[in-house]
């Protein structure tokens, strides 16, 4: 079938599918500074509109209402969530946008296996493998996506999921997802293809349940990876160049990214994945008790005020539960006013705060906090022991110096602020209950820490009004 | 393997590598937008969906190309807005605290 609109030969197709890929490599190049950026998405995207364009005009494309209605519906919708999702709400529509993919992938791969399988036509080995790969790889996407964003969304509890025979069950599927990939491979059948991802769709489910909150951003990335990946299978099948650079230059930043957050938390891949860390069990009832006999300073907001209006370098330190509480508004008018005091403010964000590599910045970019005063762990330890307050508002576990000095604790070995340096530690928190990982947080009962509870959003106002009155 | 096949495998391993050269020297801060950014580029697997619905026949082969069509649109027009949507807010604001 010709369509009407078959204006270039596959060789032009393909020259201008090398320009695609060509255009976003150079906008990932772009987008390492902050500066050019912008422009990298926008090559980016040129890139993706030729690859369109071009594909749309080769002979053997036909089905034109097909295609104009699916790119519609397709664009609306990605128009209108783009333009209302609230920046909080990033990870869960990356999670969303992840499994679109994987689901696409999944589709691309079904397709083909159906179309080139006997009696139409003889499957190459090599081939088949890939659609396979791809089906696999693309339904455990889709599904996994789904379950990551239905916790981010809170549509179903955040904490870790598990029941007695999960990894058993694991196992069993995989072997399943084993048997019906070979059964595909051999008897050429589609029923085994929808075995394949039917089994891969479950496990997608059931390896993202066990896994808690605090450990998403290492999900969305690692899933962040898969989708590309699924779509190296998908360029496989098709033996189409844009779909493989593509799709590998997306499996490289995912992958890269996944590597960057599980380090930040001191932890193997495996170990977050598969270890359901968090899970209550892990809040043993001696950590919680060790509570009792320590003693810790509490200050209000208007002490509070004065040692910040006073101090001559102040470093706040975010954590996710600043987000939570919409306070990164409140956080801004709080450091504008210290500035136009004379005070220099930083803000020193750790790897894993929010729920997405690098959530944190976005965040306080939306509140209009410029880039430069945001610095990443590396930058501002250093800087920490000149510092005359440190204030943590809504982090806790990123900041325990047990992880430094402790090697009997559980966070022993990660890496964290060292806010215990500072001279003086504020730290807003609503009440002693420990941190996520469940574990009592030493940093709160040092001589020069002290506590400042409430409501984040609702603290930072009071001292935000008492800094004004200092 | 066809030629093909070993075409395909070069550009791959090929592409792993400058892959990992790019995105090893992006700054934290530019964390979120990266990840949103390369997730749009992942619905590059539009292309084939475009290719599968030049070549469906049937109704349920119609549906097939329909929805991925669908889905990698999603991704690629949201993907690269929201992305967008972010680094202006990164890129405004030196300028707006300088007046």
């Amino acid at each position: 079938m010709t369509g009407p609109l078959a204006v270039v030969s596959n060789e032009v197709v393909n020259l201008m599918y090398v320009v695609a890929a060509i255009l976003f490599v150079v906008g990932i190049k772009r987008l390492s500074s902050p500066t050019t950026a912008r422009s990298g998405n926008v090559l980016a995207a040129v890139g993706m509109v030729i690859a369109v364009v071009f594909t749309i005009l080769l002979p053997e494309v036909a089905h034109y209402w097909l295609i104009a209605a699916g790119l519609a519906v397709g664009t609306v919708i990605g128009l209108v969530v783009a333009r209302r999702v609230k920046m909080t709400a990033m990870p869960q529509m990356v999670a969303v946008f992840n499994g679109l993919g994987g689901g696409a992938s999944v589709l691309v791969a079904v397709y083909e296996y159906r179309r080139l399988a006997p009696p139409d036509g003889a499957l190459a080995g090599d081939i088949l493998g890939a659609a396979l790969f791809s089906a696999l790889i693309g339904a455990i996407t889709f599904s996994g996506s789904l379950v990551a964003f239905a916790k981010l969304q809170e549509l179903m509890p955040g904490r870790p999921l598990t029941f007695v025979g999960q990894q058993a069950l694991n196992g069993l599927l995989l072997a399943g997802g084993l048997a019906a990939g070979i059964g595909a491979g051999v008897a050429e059948e589609t029923v085994w293809v929808y075995a394949l991802v039917v089994v891969a769709l479950a496990l997608g489910v059931l390896f993202v349940l066990p896994i808690g909150g605090a450990d998403m951003p290492v999900v969305i990335a690692f899933l962040n990876a898969f989708s590309g990946l699924s779509a190296v299978g998908a360029g496989f099948v098709l033996s189409n160049t844009a779909l493989i650079i593509g799709g590998t230059l997306v499996g490289a930043s995912g992958t890269f990214l996944t590597v960057i957050m599980s380090r930040a938390m001191n932890r193997s891949l495996a170990n977050v994945l598969f270890g359901a860390f968090g899970a209550p069990a892990a809040v043993g009832p001696a950590e919680a008790a060790s509570t009792d006999g320590k003693s810790y300073r509490e200050v209000d907001a208007e002490d509070c005020a004065v040692m910040l209006a006073y101090a001559s370098r102040v470093v706040i330190v975010p954590g996710y539960g600043l987000a939570v509480a919409q306070a990164q508004h409140n956080v801004r008018e709080l450091a504008d006013l210290l500035e136009r005091r004379g005070v220099d403010v930083k803000y020193g964000i750790h790897p894993v705060a929010g729920r997405m590599p690098g959530h944190m910045n976005v965040l306080l970019a939306e509140a209009n906090v410029p880039y430069p005063q945001l610095r990443d762990m590396e930058d501002i330890n250093p800087e920490l022991p000149r510092t005359d307050v440190a204030l943590v508002i809504g982090a806790n576990d990123v900041t325990n110096p047990a992880a430094r000095e402790n090697p009997e604790s559980p966070l022993y070995g990660m890496p964290i602020l060292n806010v215990d340096q500072a001279a003086n530690v504020v730290v807003l928190k609503r009440s002693m209950s420990p941190g996520f990982a469940g574990i009592d947080n030493d940093l709160f009962y040092r001589p020069n820490t002290a506590m400042l509870f409430g409501d984040a959003k609702a603290s930072v106002e009071r001292l935000v009004a008492a800094v004004k009155a200092a | 393997m066809t030629a093909a096949l070993i075409a395909s495998i070069t550009i791959f391993a090929l592409a792993v590598f400058l892959g990992f050269e790019l995105i090893g020297r992006v700054p934290t801060l530019l964390h979120t937008p990266l990840m949103s950014g390369t997730n749009a580029i992942s619905g590059i697997v539009l292309v084939g969906a475009l290719l599968v619905a030049g070549t469906a026949e049937t109704t349920l082969e119609e549906a097939i190309a329909f929805l991925a069509i669908v889905f990698a649109t999603v991704n690629v027009v949201g993907g690269f807005l929201v992305t967008d949507r972010m680094l202006e807010m990164f890129k405004r604001q030196p300028e707006e605290r300088e007046e």
